[in-house]
């Protein structure tokens, strides 16, 4: 039986519901409008869902600058190489961490823990990237960040979750430890190192601080650091007609265009990828 | 660390259960050499990017130049630290850290538990996926994009001044208010994390028996009274752990994000001490100056963790170790 009450709380809930899911996508409606809109029609706030004043030419203007190609082939050279060195790191370290009887194990596990509650912070982190030379190189960007410690118990989580008999069924036949870890273990965690390839592949994807902060060519610079001079008004990005002074009044279309673009490839795999996110969190939270 | 059950994680844990035999070092590496060899990139990664920053926080109470020793020259004591806790400015950001701080808590800690306990109540469940997966899809998102996004929608020819305009309102450029910016910056917290933040606790819901609400209902608890008596309680174990996590980064608030969106205008309320304390060092060049701020911020930080974590164990019995 379903009471009034009940009803209408359903119906609250539904419209609150229905708001959420409005709020959370009006700004990429707005941005994906800015993007097709005329500069004028932008400028004098006529573009809110609609695009007004039609035109793909700001997408023509923005693909046609050599800068931002440049930018965007480097973010995804960098997040290719930190994401492979990542799951290699990670997985080799989760799997050593997943041996119960592992003499040292506990401090292994510290060692790793403790740096999720005290790190040294950005100055320290800053003189010693820069002292070792890191600096202008994709080093930078990859090895500071190399093991995400969450990622890191997510995988130790599954690892201790497979069954053991397998693993001590090659120890008898003789198998070495490397060849249990390579032909039996990895062929039965391609889910969870898909889980771990989408983790990271994602956080690389988006950073930019390193890339802004090691970074001191234009031509290195990985996308985000390109969108983040362009809204932040230091470079002109692909808008010739900007003046040269500090404080540039940037096209607005570009600037809508540069974070569409910035983002696509995102949304686009966004759907596919969801599930595998929730269930990595999932299994960090329940077995971490 | 466990976020659905409370209780210890292995890794605090005092000894494993007793072997057999008592392996001893020499017999272990024998045995066991190759997983140890496959530990070793990984703990040369830890010991240089996560340890050695660590000790080179000695550079706060050292005289540091650019281009010398990374641990700095000679021992100053103290000197940057008074130096810092003199400094009026440095106060200034201190305050902006716990209000802005503050503000985030209060709004990102519990919009998340609403949020899964509406969810919660849909019974048709493919508008439950539906809204869950569109409300996940701004945490996947460069946090460069996001401030791409806010600085175009508060923009003077942006929907909020459209808005603003459409009933008579003069435009306000929002971005240069330092009125405005703590309202900005909350505003799309939220709007990138509630969605996010909904799935441990919709996990944690699952895990409540339904016997309890099957009580409930004979002894005549509305849903409402169910709510408040069953879900939760049941998820408190996930709401104590996330709240400790959350106070633990109180005072990293949002540097990315600020960095992005502040400028000289906003300062007054939206310098916080991860901000200043990346401009005094990195780009006016104080190195120890900046690691004394950072190191203070960190140990404040632990601190806080350290306490989170007691209080809860005292008052509810759950904590992170």
């Amino acid at each position: 039986m379903v009471s009034r009450g009940q009803r209408a709380f359903q119906v609250v809930n539904a419209a609150v519901l229905t708001l959420v899911v409005v709020v959370t996508l009006f700004p990429f409606v707005n941005i994906v409008a800015r993007s097709f809109s005329g500069e004028q029609e932008i400028r004098s706030g006529q573009v809110s869902l609609i695009p007004r004043g039609f035109t793909t030419e700001t997408y023509r203007h923005v693909m046609s600058d050599a800068m931002f190609w440049t930018n965007y082939r480097n973010t995804v050279v960098y997040t290719v190489v930190a994401t492979a060195i990542s799951i290699v790191l990670t997985t080799c370290y989760a799997y050593v961490l997943s041996k119960k009887q592992l003499k040292g194990r506990g401090l292994l596990v510290g060692i790793a823990i403790f740096t999720m509650f005290f790190n040294g912070g950005l100055i320290p982190n800053y003189v010693l990237v820069s002292s070792l030379g890191l600096r202008n190189t994709l080093w930078a960007i990859v090895l500071p960040n190399a093991i995400n410690v969450f990622n890191l118990l997510v995988m130790k989580a599954f690892f201790e979750s497979l069954p053991t008999e397998l693993e001590e069924a090659a120890a008898v036949d003789g198998a070495s430890q490397y060849g249990t870890l390579w032909r039996i273990v990895l062929p039965l965690s391609k889910a969870i190192l898909a889980t771990m390839l989408l983790f990271y592949a994602v956080s690389f994807w988006n950073s930019w601080f390193a890339g802004f902060l090691y970074m001191d060519r234009q031509e290195l610079f990985p996308v985000t650091v390109y969108l983040r001079n362009l809204i932040a008004g230091v470079t002109a990005g692909a808008d010739q007609t900007a003046s040269s002074e500090t404080a540039l009044q940037i096209a607005a279309s570009i600037q809508a265009v540069t974070i569409v673009l910035t983002m696509l490839p995102i949304m686009l795999v966004y759907p596919f990828i969801q599930r595998y996110f929730v269930s990595g969190v999932m299994l960090g939270a329940v077995k971490g | 660390m466990t976020l659905l059950r409370a209780t210890r994680p292995e890794a605090g844990a005092p000894a494993p259960p007793e072997l057999p035999r008592r392996r001893t070092w020499r017999s272990a590496l024998r045995r066991d050499w190759q997983l140890y060899s496959l530990a070793v990139l990984p703990l040369m990664f830890f010991l240089v990017f996560r340890y050695l920053p660590m000790l080179g926080n000695v550079i706060a109470f050292r005289r540091y130049s650019p281009g010398g020793d990374v641990f700095g020259e000679y021992w100053v004591g103290l000197r940057y630290f008074t130096m810092f806790l003199t400094d009026p400015s440095f106060w200034q950001v201190f305050t902006n850290t716990l209000i802005i701080g503050g503000l985030t808590l209060l709004f990102c800690f519990p919009l998340p538990i609403v949020l899964a306990l509406l969810l919660n109540e849909v019974r048709t469940r493919w508008l439950k996926g539906f809204v869950q997966t569109i409300s996940y899809l701004p945490h996947f998102l460069s946090i460069v994009v996001v401030a791409g996004l806010v600085l175009q929608i508060v923009s003077v020819d942006g929907v909020v001044n459209q808005g603003l305009s459409a009933v008579g309102h003069d435009a306000i450029a929002f971005i240069q208010e330092p009125g405005w910016f703590r309202t900005i910056y909350v505003s799309s917290e939220v709007w990138q994390t509630v969605g996010w933040g909904t799935i441990l606790y919709l996990a944690a819901l699952t895990t409540i028996d339904a016997d309890l609400y099957q009580a409930a209902r004979v002894d005549g608890a509305n849903r409402w009274r169910q709510t408040w008596h069953v879900t939760l309680p049941g998820i408190r174990p996930t709401m104590v752990t996330l709240l400790v996590l959350n106070i633990g980064t109180f005072l990293a608030v949002g540097f990315e994000k600020i960095l992005l969106l502040a400028n000289p205008l906003t300062y007054p309320t939206a310098d916080v001490i991860s901000t200043y304390l990346y401009r005094v060092g990195i780009i006016s060049g104080s190195f120890s100056y900046a690691a004394a701020i950072g190191l203070f911020e960190s140990v404040i930080g632990v601190t806080l963790v350290l306490a989170a974590n007691r209080i809860s164990r005292r008052l509810v019995g759950t904590s992170l170790w």
